[in-house]
């Protein structure tokens, strides 16, 4: 099981301070969080994809690699990779580059994005977005998985014996989440391809995410890549821990009165009842957060938004000092003991490496030489399959 | 849904005072189809959602997505509705604005084909098309079956007999639809040519079509050529199995739903 923290990104107003934080001040903030998140032992660090302030994460791998070159074990991730609006060729660069730098330490979640501009100014269709998703993602796994891609769709230039460099690690593409809340198709692509399936379950009655899991765990079975306890789930959740409840929702009031989103609408407790806040002592917390998995099954990946609506960085990394050292271990201890044997390993660079090759040593990839006109022929590769060589575009 | 020997009717009401001629309007139509049904042999089980009592509930709703317990509830109810009674207040030359979110907030499909009885109240008789102009427009869009006579009441029409003569027509029109089994019969038989979500019409709707444009594409397939939102037929083909695809398993039915 994983744990970690996910971001957001928002540069909100603290509430309580009145001071709004400058871009500079935040993504300094987010990239202490980012190593705090290493320090109290969790292991997963994710931020999300905006294009608009108040965020700031425009450009999630150059921040992910540079905290991945400030850690040792976190795993990066995103909230998520816009798979509508990038386009996926620059996905499969951008993300197998930090996959190297981080030396596999990284994964990616993939989202639509609800933000309706954002489409028109990267040339897209809101309306379109859910086949745009799905297209895109067909093309990136291929990317990822073949030397050399001819391909035509139906948003994209078509591609005519293309290679996206660097090719993966190991040869083993980047773990990829499909993240959806109420889309049955996102569900099925996850489980065709044997991905994992991210549910943020904030909102919804639990009920539709419940059913909309056991659909994705059904399919991933029917598809061939195990049985539905080894399908690979992950969950969102938001939590803030004080020793004594009255501390914790006196504390978190004013954030939550005035938070993005959810702010200015229902009462704290109302939102705790029917999301997966938790406003608690540790132990609150504890026991919320085990109620998950009696909803959903066993899972891989627990993460927990921390940083947003204002809360200053002083109390971020309090707050994760308490869900790092009192909350994390009790939930390492009971989700092991009810754990089903057969449920899935959560997914890790070296797992999937060991899976492919086994003891075998990984595939390496050394380019042929440039014959002069900057690309290497046919034949991208030293060990590329002959049957794979490249038919160029005639211009 | 007709539910064997009785009719369930869900009363919606956007009166605020209690006692509201809103609510007593409301009242006194649901009370008509009472009678009407029962001589039918048809007894009739009436919840009333009195939106007063949901107003926070609508309004987070609407800025926050979030669905209250006592919203689900009034959701639960019309969804089981055989026949609904909508009655709001007009008080600037407009349905409440509690009665129109209420109605926002529900999910497109919730209603569909629904036997409707429109009715409002106002202080003045000047407002007397609104039911007509503007709410019907509203109940069109969510695909009710709206009955012919809508009810309104400007103080006046509280001392003339016509009022009980619409409120009787009105009433007659509703009973005649829930009789007919009009709203089930096109649930059954065209229910899959409406637009629906996972998880709308009140929660209910969370079958999954496999046999489509987009669950093809899902599973590798091409949006090239087709019509990648849905629609036509002429969508991609799988372009392969996957790797190691077993064959279909028992959660797939064979008809292509899940």
């Amino acid at each position: 099981m994983q744990f970690g923290v996910f971001s957001v990104s928002d540069i909100t107003r603290d509430p309580v301070s009145g001071q709004t934080p400058s871009e500079a001040e935040r993504i300094d903030a987010v990239v202490r969080i980012a190593q705090k998140t290493e320090e109290v032992g969790m292991d997963v660090f994710a931020i999300g994809e905006h294009h608009n302030p108040p965020f700031f994460s425009s450009a999630p791998t150059t921040l992910l690699a540079y905290i991945a070159g400030t850690t040792q074990r976190l795993i990066l991730s995103t909230a998520t990779t816009l798979i509508t609006t990038n386009d996926p060729v620059r996905i499969a660069e951008e993300y197998a580059m930090l996959q190297h730098l981080a030396k596999g330490r990284i994964d990616l979640m993939l989202g639509r994005g609800n933000t309706a501009p954002v489409y028109p100014w990267f040339g897209q269709d809101i309306r379109q977005g859910l086949p745009l998703a799905l297209e895109n993602y067909n093309l990136l796994h291929r990317l990822w998985r073949e030397d050399v891609v001819d391909w035509q769709g139906k948003f994209r230039t078509p591609l005519q014996g293309f290679t996206s460099i660097p090719r993966p690690l190991d040869d083993v593409p980047p773990f990829v989440w499909h993240g959806s809340i109420r889309t049955p198709e996102i569900a099925e692509q996850a489980a065709y391809y044997g991905d994992g399936y991210f549910a943020n379950n904030i909102f919804w009655p639990k009920e539709h995410y419940i059913r909309l899991i056991r659909f994705y765990r059904q399919r991933f079975e029917h598809y061939g890549h195990g049985t539905q306890q080894q399908a690979i789930i992950g969950l969102g959740g938001q939590a803030y821990i004080a020793k004594n409840s009255q501390d914790a929702r006196r504390e978190f009031r004013p954030y939550f009165n005035e938070a993005p989103v959810y702010g200015h609408g229902p009462s704290m407790e109302d939102f705790m009842e029917m999301t997966p806040l938790s406003v608690g002592s540790p132990q609150e917390v504890i026991d919320k957060t085990l109620t998950f998995r009696e909803s959903f099954g066993d899972y891989q990946r627990q993460l927990f938004l921390m940083d947003h609506a204002g809360l200053p960085l002083s109390t971020v990394l309090n707050q994760l000092e308490l869900l790092g050292g009192e909350v994390i271990p009790v939930l390492r201890k009971e989700l092991a003991a009810r754990r089903d044997p057969a449920a899935a390993q959560p997914p890790t660079h070296a797992a999937l490496v060991a899976a492919k090759y086994g003891e075998a040593p990984p595939r390496q990839q050394r380019p042929n030489a440039n014959r002069g006109d900057n690309v290497t022929g046919a034949s991208p590769y030293q060990d590329t399959a002959p049957e794979l060589s490249a038919t160029y575009p005639s211009l | 849904m007709t539910t064997g020997d009785s009719w369930r009717l869900a009363v919606v009401s956007a009166g605020t005072s209690d006692p509201s001629t809103t609510r007593m309007l409301a009242d006194r139509i649901s009370g008509r189809v009472a009678d009407l049904a029962g001589r039918r042999g048809y007894p009739i089980r009436a919840t009333v959602i009195d939106l007063r009592e949901l107003a926070t509930e609508i309004s987070t709703a609407l800025v926050s997505q979030l669905t209250g317990p006592r919203l689900r509830d009034a959701i639960a109810a019309l969804a089981a509705a055989d026949g609904v009674i909508a009655s709001t207040p007009i008080y600037k030359a407009g349905a409440s604005g509690l009665f129109a979110s209420f109605f926002h907030v529900l999910d497109n499909d919730l209603l569909i084909a629904k036997p409707v009885v429109l009715a409002a109240t106002a202080g003045t008789a000047r407002h007397a098309l609104v039911v007509d102009e503007q709410m019907r427009s509203l109940f069109a869009y969510m695909r009710t079956m709206t009955v012919p006579t809508s009810v309104f009441a400007a103080p006046e029409d509280w001392a003339d007999p016509a009022l009980n003569k619409r409120i009787d027509r009105a009433a007659a029109e509703l009973v005649l639809l829930m009789e007919s089994g009009l709203a089930q019969r096109v649930r059954d038989e065209s229910w899959r040519s409406y637009q629906h979500e996972f998880g709308s019409a009140g929660g209910t709707e969370t079958g999954i079509e496999l046999d489509s444009d987009l669950m093809r594409l899902a599973a590798g397939g091409s949006a090239a050529g087709g019509s990648a939102a849905g629609g036509s037929a002429a969508g991609g083909q799988p372009d392969e199995a996957p790797p190691a695809a077993g064959e279909s398993t028992a959660d797939s039915s064979s008809d292509g739903r899940w």
